[in-house]
């Protein structure tokens, strides 16, 4: 995960603050126990499982396996659980945490659908939920937070306005998605390798 | 391709969609309605809004909303049937990229497009994090609960259940 593989190679590539890789069944346990805390979205619970309860993985390490999986297609987390599990344990850790995530859910969800067949919605179940979503937002709003943070530490202007750039486009100007991407993706590789250049020379 | 089998129906239109779905599945969203309601008639517009409703308060990803859409057109088997035609292609695609990009090789390229991509992904969660809060937080003590959790889990280490709990509690007074 180094940005430069050159001087990486002579040294063993687990750095200090990693716990040992966990087994399959622990894999699978932490995926299933993230997922069924996840209450609108894995993504913050995945977080603060991976890099701070379990310490997986390093933050610089989260974020750039993170925008992997944000940047290809299919559901981002359901992504990460794949790479993530493989990262650790190979393709079978791989399948263990995908397992993990979906298994339990779908089974909850089935069980929902059944449910919504049967009685379709009830007041006093609206309002639990609409308590429940505010809260996730501001949940959502805190990781976006704590995965900023080593961006705002190196004080890495260009890329502090790539990320405000994207955000307004998308989030304040509501353009298209697939139009803003064709556009920031090759300016953001264009711009780090002119700066990864200027730092070599 | 015109089979009569929901089922198949189901897992070549959510294999082929989750193909596409970059940016993860709330960018898919209005492809799926635009297929369940317009397309197949499998579910009517309110069925869809209740359905992605559930998906987005109940534990697990978000995603899971195409099991509600299968369980509505085939049970439990066109329930199962969609969520692996959506997680799993791209599970895989995602496993192979990414060990084609960590293979141990002279190219910065790998790490630097990795590298590029950070600032844009945090940049885009931002931005739904902002769509959200605009379609949840509807008055002053919503919008103070979403500030006050934002706060909370950005200064501790509290397990995330604890403050959705609270919310849920909330709204069951019927605070916010």
């Amino acid at each position: 995960m180094s940005p430069d593989s050159a001087p990486a190679a002579q040294e063993p590539d687990i750095p200090a603050a990693h716990a040992p890789p966990p087994g399959l069944f622990a894999l699978f346990l932490a995926f299933a126990r993230m997922s069924l805390a996840g209450f609108g979205g894995v993504l913050v619970f995945a977080r603060h499982a991976i890099v701070d309860q379990h310490r997986w993985m390093t933050a610089d390490e989260f974020n750039e396996t993170f925008a992997l999986c944000h940047f290809l297609p299919g559901p981002n987390i359901v992504n990460l659980s794949m790479v993530f599990g493989s990262r650790l344990r190979g393709i079978a850790g791989g399948v263990a945490a995908f397992a993990g995530l979906l298994l339990p859910p779908t089974l909850i969800m089935t069980v929902l659908a059944i449910i919504y067949a049967r009685f379709g919605d009830v007041d006093l179940l609206r309002r639990i939920l609409a308590g429940i979503s505010c809260a996730a937002v501001g949940l959502l709003i805190a990781v976006v937070f704590r995965m900023m943070t080593p961006l705002l530490k190196r004080m890495d202007v260009v890329v502090i306005i790539l990320m405000l750039g994207v955000f307004t486009a998308i989030g304040v100007f509501r353009w298209p998605l697939q139009a803003v991407l064709l556009v920031a993706i090759p300016l953001s590789i264009g711009v780090t390798f002119l700066m990864r250049r200027k730092v070599a020379a | 391709m015109n089979s009569e089998n929901p089922i198949w129906a189901l897992i070549s239109t959510f294999g082929l969609m989750s193909l596409f779905a970059v940016g993860g599945a709330a960018a898919a969203v209005p492809e799926m309605h635009r297929i369940a309601v317009d397309v197949h008639h499998w579910m009517t517009d309110k069925q869809f809004a209740d359905a992605y409703a559930i998906a987005q308060l109940s534990p697990g990803p978000n995603v899971l909303i195409v099991t509600l859409i299968g369980y509505a057109v085939a049970g439990i088997p066109g329930a199962l049937a969609a969520t692996l035609a959506m997680c799993l292609p791209t599970a895989l695609l995602a496993y192979y990229v990414s060990r084609l990009l960590n293979r141990p090789s002279q190219s910065r390229w790998p790490g630097l497009i990795q590298a590029a991509l950070v600032p844009l992904s945090i940049g885009l969660m931002a931005a739904s994090a902002l769509i959200l809060a605009q379609s949840t937080d509807r008055n002053i003590a919503a919008l103070l609960l979403t500030a006050t959790v934002a706060v909370i889990a950005s200064v501790s280490r509290i397990n995330p259940l604890w403050l959705l709990l609270a919310g849920g509690l909330l709204g069951f007074a019927g605070i916010v």
